[in-house]
């Protein structure tokens, strides 16, 4: 409870100075609007509808591009997890590719796809299947041997040990790597949207700017934090803090 | 009184008699077995070993001596570099249905509960899926964790851990159960509740038992037949039936008179040149006569 309170206090403080520092004037209005201003032109969007479209439409293509990691980088971890050849052969390129920044693909993808969804898809998945991948990775890696151990005596073989045994001990660790994979597509979504008109969050943004919107533009990022948050904190956090807790693990949110 | 004391001592000396088994009529036939790890340190040499059906046997040694090794080597978890292991005239190539291994940790899956850590193993046994939950609940109250079934491990103190796992491991019904120094994680008063437990559910089982440990009283209280080793390089240095009545009480005088008589002789096994020649007879006398309590005096022989 304390700890809500502090954290309210704190954006209360926080929107009070910005509104403070709107109405000192420092800025044109125009260029550095108070939150108030801001709020209506979100308000505005919301009732017209603009920022339900928007939404919707980016979060469909993240909800797609984001299975299409998820699919393919589980699977991936797994393999260069246990079997020689994809450790050896895989691996690195894998790691080498993740040092390139997934906004680093678009001109790539505008080539091979042109300005059309796949593009943005494209550079949604690259930017985040490496990162599932490479946790899954790990965590398979990490389980712990004594359990790999007790179920060779017990006689757990191929299937059942795979998905019985081994898959859930790696769980933890993949739903993290889950979580980092899903707040990379996200970055590399808007990074992609705001390229090219889109019709997604990331145009109303661009939008914002052509028409020299700053209440929009602040209007958009608002709701992009916030959607950011809900989705990590409703889905992510809630599942994590849920599996780590029945998994006896310490440091359980 | 010192007549006394003698007698017993004679006594427990009697009570603990060299073991002979011949590998035809053993269970567990282990011949000159021998195992070099990669580093070249030999963990057993030359050691051979028969158990009986039905027989508790602790591997009893200071730490290093190859205990674990030993029974590694009986799961089939260790391919020895040289020797056999044998299980009912049938030499062993890899882990197998009739042994089970326990370890020193409970190694509960942590995501299951009490009841599906049991369930899961009996799946992969191949029982029938509507068995398992009343197999599991029985062999649940045979280690008195009714009303723990749906409890996750985290959520058990560690005596409850090493009975849930206990449970597993019965439930699995095998008839030969390795067990890696089970109970020494635990507290000194939980040791002695799972010790008693283990040897009543032995009692009534019957199964064949290799039990490793490095405590002299656990491993009178516990077997039929205590295996003493020694280290650099691994071997057997004495093989001794223990003619105790079961079942046995931690506090037993004559227990702790043979662990002593144990403790005298390991040292003396251990190391020869660290001690002050052997004793004809451990320092007994000093040992706390007044303390013992009424019922310890000289107990009739069996
Ligand atoms: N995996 C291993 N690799 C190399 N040396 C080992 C390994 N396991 C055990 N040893 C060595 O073998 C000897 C016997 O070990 P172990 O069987 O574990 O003894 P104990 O269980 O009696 O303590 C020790 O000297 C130990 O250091
Ligand atoms: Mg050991």
């Amino acid at each position: 409870m304390k700890r809500y309170i502090h954290k309210l206090s704190m954006v209360l403080l926080l929107l009070g100075v910005w509104e403070l520092v709107a109405r000192l004037g420092v800025w044109s209005p125009h260029l550095f609007p108070g939150p108030f201003t801001v709020a209506k032109s979100l308000g505005a969007m919301l009732s017209d509808g603009r920022m339900a479209e928007a939404t919707l439409r980016s979060m469909g293509r993240l909800f797609r591009a984001y299975l299409m990691s998820v699919g393919i980088g589980i699977p991936l971890g797994l393999l260069i997890a246990r079997i020689a050849f994809f450790r050896n052969a895989v691996k690195p390129i894998v790691s080498g590719l993740q040092a390139l920044p997934s906004i680093c693909w678009l001109p790539l993808a505008l080539l091979w796809f042109g300005l059309t969804d796949a593009a943005i898809l494209f550079v949604v998945v690259m930017g985040s299947v490496l990162g599932i991948a490479i946790a899954t990775e790990d965590s398979v890696n990490g389980v712990d041997p004594q359990l790999v151990r007790v179920a060779s005596t017990l006689g757990v073989k191929g299937l059942r040990f795979q998905f019985g045994v081994m898959l859930p001990a790696a769980l933890p660790g993949i739903v993290t790597g889950l979580k980092l994979g899903w707040s990379f597509a996200w970055r590399a979504l808007l990074a992609g949207e705001l390229l090219f008109v889109s019709g997604g969050l990331g145009q109303l943004l661009t939008v914002g700017r052509e028409l020299m919107d700053v209440p929009q533009v602040m209007a958009v990022m608002v709701a992009i934090i916030l959607i950011g948050i809900t989705v990590d904190r409703v889905l992510f956090q809630t599942v994590e803090g849920r599996l780590r807790r029945r998994w006896g693990l310490a440091g359980a949110v | 009184m010192l007549r006394a004391l003698l007698g017993r001592w004679r006594s427990s000396l009697s009570l603990l008699r060299p073991a002979h088994v011949d590998a035809d009529r053993a269970k567990i036939a282990v011949a000159q077995l021998g195992h070099q790890y990669a580093n070249k340190v030999v963990a057993l040499q030359d050691v051979s070993l028969n158990v009986r059906s039905g027989e508790f046997v602790c591997l009893l040694g200071p730490s290093g001596c190859g205990k674990s090794t030993l029974l590694y080597a009986l799961a089939g978890q260790v391919k020895p570099t040289g020797g056999t292991v044998a299980i009912d005239g049938k030499t062993i190539t890899g882990p197998g249905p009739e042994r089970l291994l326990m370890f020193q940790e409970a190694a509960l899956f942590p995501w299951l509960t009490v009841r599906g850590n049991i369930t899961f193993a009996l799946g992969a046994k191949g029982v029938p899926r509507a068995e398992r939950r009343e197999r599991a609940d029985a062999f649940i109250r045979r280690v008195q964790l009714t009303g723990f079934e749906d409890t996750l491990p985290h959520q058990l103190s560690g005596g409850m851990k090493m009975r849930a796992s206990l449970a597993r491991a019965l439930a699995m019904d095998p008839t030969v159960l390795l067990m890696d120094e089970p109970f020494g994680s635990l507290d000194a008063q939980t040791r002695i509740h799972m010790q008693e437990l283990l040897q009543s559910i032995w009692m009534r089982t019957g199964k064949t038992v290799v039990f490793v440990t490095h405590d002299v009283h656990e491993a009178l209280m516990l077997g039929t037949r205590v295996v003493l080793m020694a280290p650099r390089p691994g071997r057997v240095v004495r093989d001794l039936e223990v003619h105790l009545p079961m079942p046995r009480k931690a506090e037993d005088a004559g227990l702790n008179e043979m662990v002593r008589h144990v403790r005298e002789l390991l040292r003396q096994v251990e190391g020869p040149g660290l001690q002050e020649p052997a004793p004809r007879r451990p320092p007994e006398r000093t040992a706390s006569r007044p303390g013992l309590p009424a019922q310890g005096l000289p107990r009739p022989v069996r």
